[in-house]
């Protein structure tokens, strides 16, 4: 009990501080299910017309399900080609004995340290000559080869946990190393695997700049360049559509946070434990 | 399976761990492969099994060359000092696996898992994941994964390290009783003497990456070939004082101890310095050589007493014995030396 009381002050404070970020989401919320007379914070109708963009496409504007589509692609692709790319390099330069092994470390470090901004007139005229500007593939690549330094190093640090008696015993055991690799070695750093693969899923999710410099417009288009494209547009500005999208958009993240909260805090945890 | 290592060498890099070893291990026998830390035992080891190449020399199974042989083709069942089990299989995957990369019919691969948990007495276990197992059953879900393929030869690093003291006694006999049931070859790397001599047909002595001796662990307790190997063996440890040639006799200087030279030594010329070794069982009530010192220390073992004697020059001498309460710390007292026990070794520790 006394710790009740002894605490109270500080949840108080906590309370107060925090309050103007609960409103931010509570209207973010209530705004996009009602209009407000002019001038006033106090709802007086409910309505459902901001949420219109799901079934009717405005003019001049791809439709919101390919926009999302496109969006789920462009997070899962790079996710899945992180996954794979991280968790192949990072075994190799966590085991095996490859020349030049430590400098190629310190190289995909600082590659993960290069702000991926500095680079983008750079891709962009790569992009063009390949012919890969405006299309999803071309800026899934991109994104991808950025988050790999990342997830490379993750990747080398869970593997670097695991027994490397476990691998022999493998070997001796008849099995090839690749066997090892897959049969033996990958269930252990199966939560980094989880982790890595949500993390870049997020992070894709996310993007805003890399989409919207490569892949701007048409087919190509991800919500979050959608979004921007409604902020843009100056001749009909609407806020509460803006916030519909806004809440629309952020609803896979919240649904993929409440369920692997878990999973996702093992990245920075980092063991074998599962 | 005959095992043998002909003038093996191995080097890492500029570090010459291993030079020109020569050592067989004859078919169904178990060697113990015993010597201090850092004397090659595990490097040893990991050249039978392939997971480290030879700089030098050939690798036998029977009369197969195995020297570039991968270590997937070699058939070496290894346990590891940490068991190595695959932490996200149960029991009998684990077991299981040898046969699985095999490619065995699966009922097959049932039959012999089982048959090798029964070997090992862990029937009851095979749906656990290792992460529930106790270290003694550890141990042998280790050794049944070892075993299930009919290994050409079984090798265990230092397989007790990680048990307990009471465990340790126990998988110690179990261990000897798999090999003797199954037949296997086996080499067993240790650096505790007990474990060597309790488990194997045959120690290999080694030091600084050279074998010192080979024999029967009586054969070597009774006939160390130098001080290194009857230093090693033995508990407590034999204790050595230096010592003079003189007409027939062995003087110690100032501790007015004569011995009389050993049967199984030669008379050493007069005025020669040489190492006497006396093991503790052999110093006590009965001898023929009276030796005369302060009991400077005595610790009691339940059935014996151990006591250290501190001669008059200083140097210490043990003696194990019944328990008995007339003597007691600081006491003077002349015990006896058997003297057809001693050893005598020159003073670079070769047997005389
Ligand atoms: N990969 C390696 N690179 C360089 N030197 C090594 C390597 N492995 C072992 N050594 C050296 O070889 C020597 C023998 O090592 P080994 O592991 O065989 O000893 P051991 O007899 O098994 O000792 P322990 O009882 O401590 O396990 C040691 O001096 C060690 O430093
Ligand atoms: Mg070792």
């Amino acid at each position: 009990m006394i710790g009740h009381l002894r605490t109270w002050p500080i949840v108080l404070a906590l309370s107060i501080l925090s309050a103007p970020l609960v409103l931010m989401y509570a209207y973010l919320f209530i705004d996009t299910v009602t209009n407000s007379p002019p001038r006033s914070f106090i709802p007086n109708e409910f309505t459902l017309e901001h949420w219109s963009f799901l079934w009717e496409t405005r003019p001049g504007r791809p439709s919101i399900w390919r926009v999302t589509l496109n969006s789920l692609l462009f997070a899962t692709s790079t996710s899945a080609l992180v996954i794979v790319v991280s968790s192949m390099a990072g075994y190799v330069l966590s085991r095996l004995n490859v020349p030049g092994r430590a400098y190629f470390l310190a190289g995909v470090m600082v590659l993960h340290a290069f702000p991926a901004i500095t680079l983008i007139v750079a891709i962009f005229l790569v992009l063009q000559v390949v012919g890969l500007y405006n299309t999803l593939i071309g800026v899934i690549l991109v994104k991808a080869a950025i988050d790999m330094p990342l997830g490379i190093w993750l990747m080398k640090g869970f593997y670097d946990t695991v027994p490397w008696e476990i691998e022999m015993a493998g070997i001796q055991d008849g099995a090839s190393r690749f066997t090892v690799w897959r049969k033996l070695v990958l269930p252990q750093v199966k939560p980094g695997i989880f982790a890595l693969g949500l993390f870049a899923f997020l992070l894709g999710w996310g993007e805003f700049i890399l989409p919207q410099v490569l892949a701007p417009s048409g087919n190509a288009q991800v919500l979050s360049v959608y979004l921007a494209g409604l902020i843009a547009d100056d001749n009909n500005f609407d806020m509460n559509l803006f916030k519909s999208v806004g809440l629309f958009y952020m609803m896979p993240v919240l649904i993929l946070f409440f369920f692997f909260q878990n999973r996702l805090m093992n990245i920075y945890g980092g063991g074998s434990k599962g | 399976m005959r095992i043998l290592l002909d003038k093996f060498s191995k080097s890492f890099g500029d570090v010459r761990v291993i030079e020109d070893m020569t050592l067989e291990i004859k078919d169904g026998e178990m060697l113990a492969l015993l010597g201090p830390s850092g004397c090659g035992k595990s490097t040893t080891l990991f050249a039978i099994s392939g997971i480290h190449k030879v700089t030098g020399g050939r690798i036998l199974f029977g009369d197969r060359d195995m020297t570039g042989v991968p270590s997937q083709e070699r058939n070496v069942g290894v346990v590891f000092q940490s068991y190595a089990l695959y932490p996200h299989m149960t029991v009998a995957d684990n077991i299981a696996f040898p046969l699985r990369i095999r490619k065995l019919p699966e009922a097959e691969v049932k039959r012999q898992m089982e048959e090798m948990a029964n070997l090992v007495h862990i029937e009851a276990l095979l749906n656990r994941r290792p992460a529930e197992l106790s270290g003694g059953q550890q141990q042998r879900v280790a050794l049944a994964r070892a075993l299930v393929r009919r290994p050409n030869v079984l090798l265990l690093d230092e397989p007790l390290a990680n048990l307990d003291a009471k465990l340790r006694l126990e998988m110690r006999s179990e261990i000897r009783r798999i090999q003797l049931e199954t037949g296997i070859t086996a080499i067993l790397v240790t650096h505790d003497q007990v474990e060597a001599m309790s488990m194997c047909d045959r120690i290999a002595i080694m030091n600084a990456g050279q074998i010192i001796q080979i024999a029967t662990p009586q054969e070597m307790y009774r006939n160390p070939r130098t001080a290194f190997v009857a230093g090693f063996l033995g508990s407590p440890p034999i204790a050595f004082i230096d010592a003079v040639a003189n007409n027939g006799m062995l003087t110690v200087e100032d501790a007015d101890i004569r011995l009389p030279v050993p049967p199984n030594a030669e008379t050493p010329p007069d005025g020669t310095p040489v190492i006497v070794g006396i093991r503790p069982e052999n110093l006590g009530r009965d001898g023929d050589a009276p030796v005369r010192g302060r009991v400077s220390f005595v610790e009691t073992q339940g059935r014996e007493n151990l006591y250290d004697l501190t001669l008059a020059n200083g140097r210490v001498l043990r003696s194990i014995q019944r328990v008995s309460d007339d003597v007691s710390l600081n006491d003077e007292v002349e015990w006896r030396v058997r003297s057809d026990q001693l050893f005598l070794f020159s003073q670079n520790g070769e047997r005389l």
